[in-house]
C-alpha cells in the first residue's frame, strides 16, 4: 500500500507569519520542558549546601547561562502569551481570519513588553546577589 | 455499510471496536487536562517569575529562606507538578505528531515519562526538605 500523507501537510500551505507563531509555540513549548531540568538543578542545590549552590549560580552566571536564561525567560514570556491566544481560541473567540492575524500582532507586542519588564527585574534581583557576594 | 442489510462480520459493535483504539482512546482526557493546566499555569508562574524578581537578591541563605517559608512551598510544589503534567503532555504530543517510526515513538515517549517523573520527584523533594529545614 501507498504510504498515506501524514497531517501536518506543510507544503501545501502559502507561508503567513501566523504559521511562524504556531511552530514557535511548539519550539518555545520543547525549550521550556528542557528548561524544567535546570528549575530541578536548581532546587536540588538551593536544598543542598553552599557548594552545590555555587556551583549552580557560578555556570548561571557565566555568559553562555545568562544568554541561556534570557532565551529560556523569552520562551516562558512567549508561551504564556501566545498560550492564552490558544485558550481564546479554544472558548470559541478570535477565529475568524483578521481576528487571527490582529492577535498575532498583539501577541508580538504583548511578549516583547512583558519581556523587557522581567528581563529587568530579574536582572537587577541578579546583579544585587553578585554584589552582595563580592 | 453497503445497501440497507449491514453486512458487518463480526457481532461486536462499530463502538466496541473502535474504543480503545485512536480517538476514542484518551484524546478528550488529553485536550481537556492540557487547557487545565495551561489556565493554572497562568497565575502560577506569573506568581513565580515576579517573586523571584522581587527578591532582595538570589543568595542562597535569601533564596532558601523564600522557598521554605509562608505559603511558598504550597504553591511552589503546585507549581512544579502542573508544570511536569504540562510539559509531558506537550512532549507527548510533539513527539506523536514528528516521530513516525514505531520503536524511536515509544522509546522517546518512555524517556519523557521517566524523565518527568524524575523531575517531579526531585523538586517535591528538595521544596519540601527547605520547608521543613
Amino acid at each position: 500500500m501507498r504510504a498515506r500523507p501524514l497531517s501536518p501537510h506543510l507544503s501545501v500551505y502559502r507561508f503567513m507569519y501566523t504559521m511562524a507563531l504556531s511552530i514557535a509555540h511548539r519550539i518555545t513549548g520543547v525549550a521550556l520542558s528542557a528548561g524544567l531540568l535546570l528549575l530541578t538543578w536548581w532546587l536540588m542545590a538551593a536544598a543542598g549546601d553552599a557548594v552545590d549552590y555555587a556551583t549552580v549560580t557560578a555556570v548561571l552566571g557565566s555568559p553562555l547561562g545568562r544568554t541561556l536564561l534570557a532565551g529560556w525567560l523569552f520562551a516562558y514570556v512567549y508561551h504564556l502569551v501566545n498560550g492564552i491566544r490558544h485558550l481564546t481560541w479554544d472558548a470559541g473567540i478570535g477565529l475568524e481570519r483578521h481576528e487571527a492575524r490582529r492577535s498575532a500582532k498583539l501577541a508580538i507586542v504583548a511578549t516583547i513588553v512583558l519581556y523587557a519588564v522581567l528581563a529587568w527585574l530579574l536582572f537587577t534581583t541578579a546583579a544585587a546577589a553578585q554584589g552582595g557576594a563580592q | 455499510m453497503s445497501g440497507p442489510i449491514e453486512t458487518r462480520s463480526t457481532l461486536r459493535t462499530p463502538l466496541a471496536r473502535v474504543l480503545g483504539s485512536g480517538s476514542a482512546k484518551q484524546g478528550v482526557h488529553h485536550w481537556w487536562a492540557q487547557r487545565m493546566t495551561s489556565i493554572a499555569l497562568v497565575p502560577l508562574t506569573l506568581w513565580f517569575v515576579f517573586a523571584l524578581a522581587g527578591l532582595p537578591s538570589f543568595e542562597h541563605a535569601v533564596v532558601r529562606a523564600w522557598i521554605g517559608a509562608g505559603w511558598t512551598p504550597v504553591w511552589l510544589t503546585l507549581l512544579v507538578l502542573v508544570l511536569c503534567h504540562h510539559s509531558l503532555s506537550g512532549v507527548q504530543v510533539v513527539i506523536e505528531d514528528y516521530l513516525h517510526g514505531k520503536g524511536i515513538k515509544i522509546a522517546a515517549l518512555l524517556a519523557s515519562q521517566f524523565a518527568h517523573g524524575i523531575v517531579a520527584v526531585a523538586c517535591v523533594f528538595a521544596i519540601v526538605k527547605l520547608a521543613l529545614a
